[in-house]
């Protein structure tokens, strides 16, 4: 709990505490009850891999698994294959898969079903996985066994198997056809504990219990209603009448996060989203004068007080982070150089790069293209105007619309921009894109935009994902911290908790790396 | 009876002229009171108000009574220039469309209705977000959406007097039409011009604030719609935040209007029932 703010930590240790003590009284679970959560925006569609959208993945994770599942700190758990081998040369992946599991229409689930899945069905519909499950070649010796061959050792593979990066679609409803115009978008076949039942346009998505589920006994929960209601403060009042249960990310605003987490009614978690670990950091153009010296971006780093901005901003749901791997990932190393909050040093360095302040006390003038996500980002783009311009770095303010910003960003053509990303589930699939070489792509979004660029940080990126050693892959991604921190390619701001709003009913809703993309066979409701 | 007169008579008028100018004084005593950037952290976050700081501070620790007196400029510069433009737009076309009738008249009060058929404030949001938010587009997007009922009015002024003695005294003579319009007309259709261009002020600065509420504001100026806008997050946990600015628009916009009523009193003769009561 180290990572809350004072004031909301206090609520929490309270709310664990009172927890800790009501869960004795009840430790079983219990069958029955509706669990109402809310979803904004609606998603364009509820099966995962045709939207990646994250209001998609949130009900579709109850339909649809994985053949595994991640704890807290992101180690495989049985899911859909009750056990799996890794051959030692890191080429061959077997898995066991369970016996029982049966899809909503009644046909049971094999080996086949996982062969389309990670063969047809990803790579044609799954933007994120599909490098990853491109490099597979799966077979099914037998309908409960299902083979994968790699021609090289694939770090990463053996965390993509969740619902989120793999889902398991049924082969017969899906083989052969069009997967994006296929009828059971509307009404999906999955093999998780809620079975579709209704989505109601502009008012709420109904799911029902899977009374087939493969987990005996389970779910618990007879229902779920996932409620579209489109303003932050109506869902405040929602969770605070007990109209809805749960909310979580961006559902309701930082700053009433607290509040609520004071309520006696209401718990507040930030696990349950270290699958996303998401950073928040000022995005420099290295291409332009002056962010194309490390002392400037260093200056940056030390210009900001990001302890502030964590505690004032973001309302203590964040950590100060001190390079590009999230704390939460098992490679992240905390031995980098850091920045501490010191403006003199920052003076300093540009001093040394010759930025020496002109009459009117200013050294460098650059522009700011803030997120334009709403108060928050706001907030911060002036927080990092006033706090660089105390430094003497003049910052104009460019205000901008979520389409122009995604297009100036993608197309190199800003000075500085706030933003915040998903690093993922493994340093290969979420950290790389931002800082090799190879994904400068202009034009795409989320790739290395800055233009940051060093051919022993790109060595040791693709040395890291090919070995499937994993002290030698940490030993390379600390190598990696150490440069990239270094040179300060980023100015990294926060590590967001998002956080988890849930009613003290609702017990058992986060328990692995997914939290709220759970599939919730266990959750369930007090009495 | 002398304006002076008449203005004084009405005390909605006087209070309201005493409040603009206690406005116009905040906003030109900011840079001495507040010698800082209204931007800037200058305590902690969310200090109610009191102690250091009068009306507290925001969720950046900023002072909130700075942030009144420097966006009273933004305000009072956004309401004026905006409403410069607009009456000088609305006016040539009005005295134009007056003057010459016809065709002429015909093409440029259908252009008007173009613009008075658009909502107004969707074509502000919309121009403001196209040309991207700062202190020019705004007031180019005020003025654009506010002209319409300058022109009309200019127009029918125009149109009254275009056909009086002294207008038909001045084209037999062989003044040139411009000095004739500029000279002859223009300070006899003045007037009521005068008037809506007052209240077309206060106008201005709602509309500016509603903008920067919508966060359509310019990010490198405070003004009191953008500090209400940033505190509606918080409303619940610290009201001051949006209570001081909005206070501070609805006693500005108040007195301007109060003093529009004044210049009625004192400049239209036909309105003028209360000054006629000894």
């Amino acid at each position: 709990m180290s990572f809350i703010g004072k004031p909301l930590a206090a609520s929490i240790v309270a709310a664990t505490l009172a927890a800790g003590i009501s869960g004795a009284a009840a430790q079983s679970p219990q069958r029955g009850g509706v669990l109402n959560s809310t979803l904004w925006p609606e998603p364009p569609g509820i099966v995962i891999g045709i939207n990646l959208n994250a209001p998609t993945l949130l009900p579709s994770s109850k339909m649809f698994e994985g053949l595994l599942t991640y704890d807290f700190r992101m180690a495989p758990q049985p899911m859909l294959a009750e056990s799996w081998e890794v051959s030692p040369d890191g080429l061959t992946y077997t898995f066991k898969l369970r016996r029982n599991a049966t899809w909503h229409d009644g046909k049971p689930f094999t080996a086949d079903d996982v062969v389309f899945s990670v063969g047809e069905f990803i790579p044609a519909t799954h933007a994120r996985s599909k490098p990853t499950f491109e490099r597979v070649k799966a077979s099914a010796p037998d309908p409960h066994t299902v083979v994968m061959r790699l021609s090289e050792p694939y770090a990463p593979l053996i965390r993509s198997f969740d619902a989120l990066s793999a889902p398991m679609v049924p082969a017969h409803v899906y083989r052969g056809t069009d997967f994006r115009a296929n009828p059971a978008n509307q009404s999906p076949v999955g093999t998780g504990p809620f079975k579709f039942k209704e989505w109601r346009k502009g008012e709420y998505i109904h799911l029902v219990r899977n009374d087939a589920y493969w987990q005996a006994g389970r779910p618990y929960l007879d229902a779920i209603y996932y409620r579209f209601i489109p303003d932050s403060a109506s869902r405040a009042l929602a969770l605070e009448s007990g109209q809805v249960q749960l909310a979580t990310q961006t559902d309701i605003e930082f700053v009433d996060v607290a509040r609520l987490g004071k309520l006696p009614n209401l718990k507040v978690t930030t696990q349950g989203w270290e699958w996303n670990s998401t950073i928040s950091w000022i995005e420099m153009n290295i291409r332009r004068k002056p962010f194309d010296d490390p002392r400037f971006r260093r200056a940056v780093l030390h210009a900001l007080d990001r302890e502030f901005i964590r505690t004032n901003l973001f309302f203590g749901l964040a950590k100060v982070p001190t390079g590009p791997i999230h704390s939460s990932s098992p490679y992240y190393d905390a031995d980098v150089p850091r920045y501490p909050y010191d403006p003199a040093k920052a003076a300093a360095l540009l001093d040394e790069m010759g930025l020496k302040p002109g009459p009117d006390g200013v050294r460098a003038r650059v522009k700011l293209m803030g997120l334009p996500y709403g108060e928050l980002w706001n907030r911060l783009s002036e927080y990092i105007r006033q706090s660089l311009g105390k430094v003497g770095v003049a910052v104009t303010l460019e205000a901008t619309d979520v389409a122009g910003w995604g297009n100036r960003f993608a197309n190199w053509d800003y000075d500085m921009t706030t933003t915040f990303l998903s690093t993922l589930s493994d340093p290969a699939l979420g950290v790389a894109r931002t800082y090799i070489t190879a994904n400068q792509r202009k034009g795409v979004l989320f790739t290395n935009t800055s233009g940051y660029s060093n051919p022993r940080v790109d060595e040791l990126f693709a040395k890291a994902a090919g070995t499937s050693d994993d002290a030698q892959r940490k030993a390379m991604y600390s190598e990696m911290q150490k440069i990239v921190a270094g040179e300060a390619a980023i100015a990294w701001l926060v590590e967001i908790d998002w956080p988890t709003i849930h009613d003290a009913r609702l017990r058992d809703a986060v328990v692995n790396a997914f939290g709220p993309n759970d599939n919730f066979a266990g959750a369930w409701l007090a009495k | 009876m002398t304006f002076r007169q008449g203005f004084a008579h009405n005390r909605g008028a006087l209070a309201g002229l005493a409040v603009l100018i206690g406005v116009v004084v905040l906003a030109a005593a900011a840079p001495v009171l507040f010698p800082f950037d209204p931007w800037d952290s200058r305590g902690a976050p969310l200090l109610p108000p009191g102690g250091a700081f009068a009306f507290g501070t925001d969720m950046l620790g900023r002072d909130v009574i700075a942030g009144i007196f420097h966006g009273a400029r933004v305000s009072l510069f956004i309401g004026v220039v905006s409403t410069l433009f607009a009456v000088a737009l609305g006016v040539v076309i009005g005295a134009v469309s007056g003057y010459f009738g016809g065709a002429v008249d015909d093409v440029l009060m259908r252009f008007t209705e173009l613009f008075q058929t658009v909502p107004s404030f969707v074509l502000a949001v919309l121009l403001v977000a196209i040309l991207t938010p700062g202190l020019a587009s705004i007031v180019l997007a005020i003025a654009v959406v506010t002209w319409p009922p300058v022109a009309r009015l200019a127009r029918s002024e125009f149109l009254t007097l275009r056909h009086r003695e002294f207008v038909e005294a001045a084209v037999l003579s062989g003044v040139s039409t411009p000095r004739i319009i500029l000279v002859e007309l223009l300070p006899n259709a003045l007037t009521p011009i005068v008037i809506m261009a007052s209240l077309m002020v206060a106008t201005a600065i709602l509309t500016e604030s509603a903008l920067s509420f919508l966060g359509l504001g310019d990010p490198n100026h405070i003004s009191w719609g953008y500090m209400i806008g940033a505190a509606r997050a918080v409303f619940r946990q610290a009201w001051w935040l949006s209570v001081f600015p909005g206070l501070a628009i609805f006693l500005t916009v108040l007195a301007i209007n109060l003093v529009g009523e004044g210049l009625t009193d004192a400049l239209n003769p036909h309105l003028r029932r209360r000054g006629a009561t000894p």
